[in-house]
């Protein structure tokens, strides 16, 4: 691939827009229908990640996801950005998939298209907010990761990336093909170009696979699939806090505050 | 490790111990007290997993702070963490020893290499919780925050082994170290082919003070909004965060006006951030924000409005200017600071 530069496929995720998020009382699961959703934020930071590869060494930028039909406006959006061509996975069988089988499906989305030397996916999504389908990615079709990376060096035959831990930055370099997760705010992603659009309006750039296209079983993915379930969820009550007002001359409120605050064993 | 996998066969509990530059995380630390618990309400035992190079005085620590034995795999292909070599050495020694239950540190490395082996051994991985419970039919009930901090939800793993989760940093306490505890030591070795170090660690710049582990590792954060009116306002926070010894964070008006880096921002669309103490000078308190900051232990507000909606948080508010408010909170502090020494000396 090196030859035409390098192909990247980037997995997203539609999800519930950050101040919508609304839990069915009686389902405990999140409520998808009829909420504004958008890209999961750091999923176009990976997006911006693999456009920019391809801007600096050619090649192409393909953009997956796996959901309802109504996900394709996150490929739209994608495609919008950029991104060449567009794969749905899309079948009831995916309906209420834990991170093992959502690893497991986009893995054999990917084996499908083939031909790649990088996947990226965004560090986590912020619905569920586990970064577990990237390095489940990368162990499902046994390939290198590079996870919570604030950007990449395409070498041809591998790839450098780097990686924020927390008591510093590590540069890691692997072979191809590698999994890629990219830290949220790690660039500043493009917008939707109007060629972009006027691209995706034409139509014809995405392709919708079922489970059986792919060759998933039905017993791998789903409930089925799932080792996990969420047995229960609690409404968290913050606890009302009792605000204690200062005011007045400054020197004064901020003393009485301070002493205040000592009291209550908050400083020295 | 399949759906049919006999759960009684499987038994114990483990703890990935993660060794850093010579020392365990404070995560794994922290790890060992609420697996301690989890082991005794399994009436079991709690085994360590400890993969590196030179680290044997590390298990002898792991034994002192709850463990009864540690699994140590040394290997000199193991002394810097990369994903594959380090996921096999765990695969390998649960699928010899089949353990009930496995907790990971959430940190960048534990969840790098939990994701990748709940693939590879096929079973449940709750992320980043922050309480365990063994629920009424023995089942390990892993519990994390949801859907932006709003719920808590409960994760089973009823079928699958090990049930496998992630534990929040700073959230369990490092436990009581007890001096001479007993415990062994197991050496296993796990074969690390050349072909398994596909990741080679190149580089690595330690952190000096970069604002994303500032935020992320704060136990202070003072924040600024656009009640801040000038960049160059930022000098009277990172006065107070100094004296504090906290770090310096901004609303999402502050950022959006250029004031401040992206990086410094706090909310929604920012860092969620969950300090000891988390002070707001000049931000009115958008949903928005507060979403990022909420769950701060405790909270002051400084603003000129009384009627700003960050004051409905706060556990302590003073209405003011914060341009004389907040240097006078530095000066004070340091004052105090200053008087303070002396009779510490004096001891």
């Amino acid at each position: 691939m090196a030859a035409k530069g390098p192909r990247s496929i980037v997995c997203i995720k539609q999800v519930p827009k950050a101040q919508e998020l609304q839990v069915d009382p009686v389902t405990h699961t999140l409520k998808r229908v009829g909420v504004p959703s958008e890209i999961n934020p750091p999923d176009r930071n990976a997006l911006e990640m693999a456009l920019q590869v391809r801007d600096k060494h050619g090649g192409e930028v393909l953009v997956v996801t796996m959901g309802p039909p109504v996900f394709t406006q996150a490929l739209d959006e994608a495609l919008a950005m950029g991104c060449d061509r567009a794969f749905l996975l899309t079948d009831r069988l995916l309906g209420g998939s834990d991170t093992v089988p959502t690893a497991h499906a986009l893995s054999e989305v990917i084996r499908k298209i083939g031909g790649y030397d990088l996947v990226f996916c965004g560090e986590e999504t912020t619905d569920s907010s586990t970064g577990h389908v990237g390095p489940g990615i990368a162990g499902h079709l046994d390939h290198a990761q590079i996870t919570y990376c604030s950007g990449v060096e395409f070498l041809g035959d591998r790839v450098r990336g780097k990686r924020v831990v927390e008591d510093g930055f590590e540069t890691w370099e692997c072979p191809l093909p590698c999994v890629v997760t990219v830290n949220f705010l790690a660039n500043k992603p493009r917008p939707p170009s109007l060629t972009g659009k006027i691209r995706v309006k034409r139509g014809g750039l995405t392709t919708t696979w079922s489970c059986a296209d792919v060759g998933l079983a039905a017993e791998k993915v789903g409930l089925k699939g799932s080792p996990t379930i969420v047995s229960k969820v609690e409404t968290v009550r913050l606890p009302e806090r009792k605000t204690k007002v200062f005011r007045g001359h400054a020197a004064e409120a901020v003393s009485q505050l301070l002493a205040a605050m000592r009291t209550d064993g908050v400083i020295e | 490790m399949t759906a049919t996998a006999d759960p009684s066969a499987y038994k114990g509990v483990w703890v990935f111990l993660e060794a850093r530059r010579g020392a365990l995380r404070d995560v794994s630390f922290q790890l060992l007290s609420v697996a301690r618990k989890i082991a005794d309400l399994r009436k079991t035992e709690l085994s360590g997993v400890l993969p590196g190079w030179k680290v044997e005085p590390l298990a002898r620590e792991a034994i002192e702070h709850g463990a009864d034995r540690v699994y140590l795999v040394e290997d000199p292909k193991l002394e810097t963490y990369t994903s594959r070599p380090f996921t096999k050495v765990m695969a390998a020694l649960a699928r010899k020893h089949k353990p009930e239950i496995i907790l990971f540190g959430a940190s960048k490395n534990g969840r790098d290499l939990g994701g990748r082996l709940h693939a590879v051994i096929e079973t449940g991985l709750a992320a980043d919780c922050v309480k365990f419970e063994i629920d009424e039919d023995g089942n390990f009930d892993a519990i994390r925050p949801a859907y932006g901090g709003k719920s808590l939800a409960h994760i089973l793993c009823k079928q699958h082994r090990p049930q496998m989760a992630s534990a929040r940093r700073n959230v369990f306490r490092v436990p009581d170290r007890q001096p001479g505890r007993r415990g062994e030591v197991v050496r296993e070795a796990v074969a690390i082919a050349d072909a398994d170090l596909d990741a080679k660690v190149v580089r690595f710049e330690e952190r000096s003070g970069h604002q994303e582990h500032r935020l992320d590792d704060a136990r202070i954060v003072v924040a600024g909004g656009f009640g801040m009116r000038d960049p160059k306002n930022f000098r009277l926070l990172e006065g107070l965060a100094d004296a504090l010894g906290g770090a310096v964070a901004a609303s999402r008006k502050a950022v959006d006006a250029g004031w401040v880096p992206k990086d410094y921002q706090v909310g929604q669309t920012g860092k969620t951030v969950r300090p000891e103490l988390y002070i707001a000078a000049g931000i009115s308190g958008a949903v928005q924000h507060l979403a990022g900051m909420q769950e701060s232990a405790k909270i002051v507000v400084v603003n000129s409005d009384p009627k700003a909606p960050m004051f409905e948080i706060a556990d302590y508010g003073v209405v003011g200017d914060l341009f004389e408010v907040v240097p006078e909170m530095t000066r004070q502090l340091k004052a105090s600071k200053a008087r303070a020494v002396p009779s510490v000396a004096a001891k």
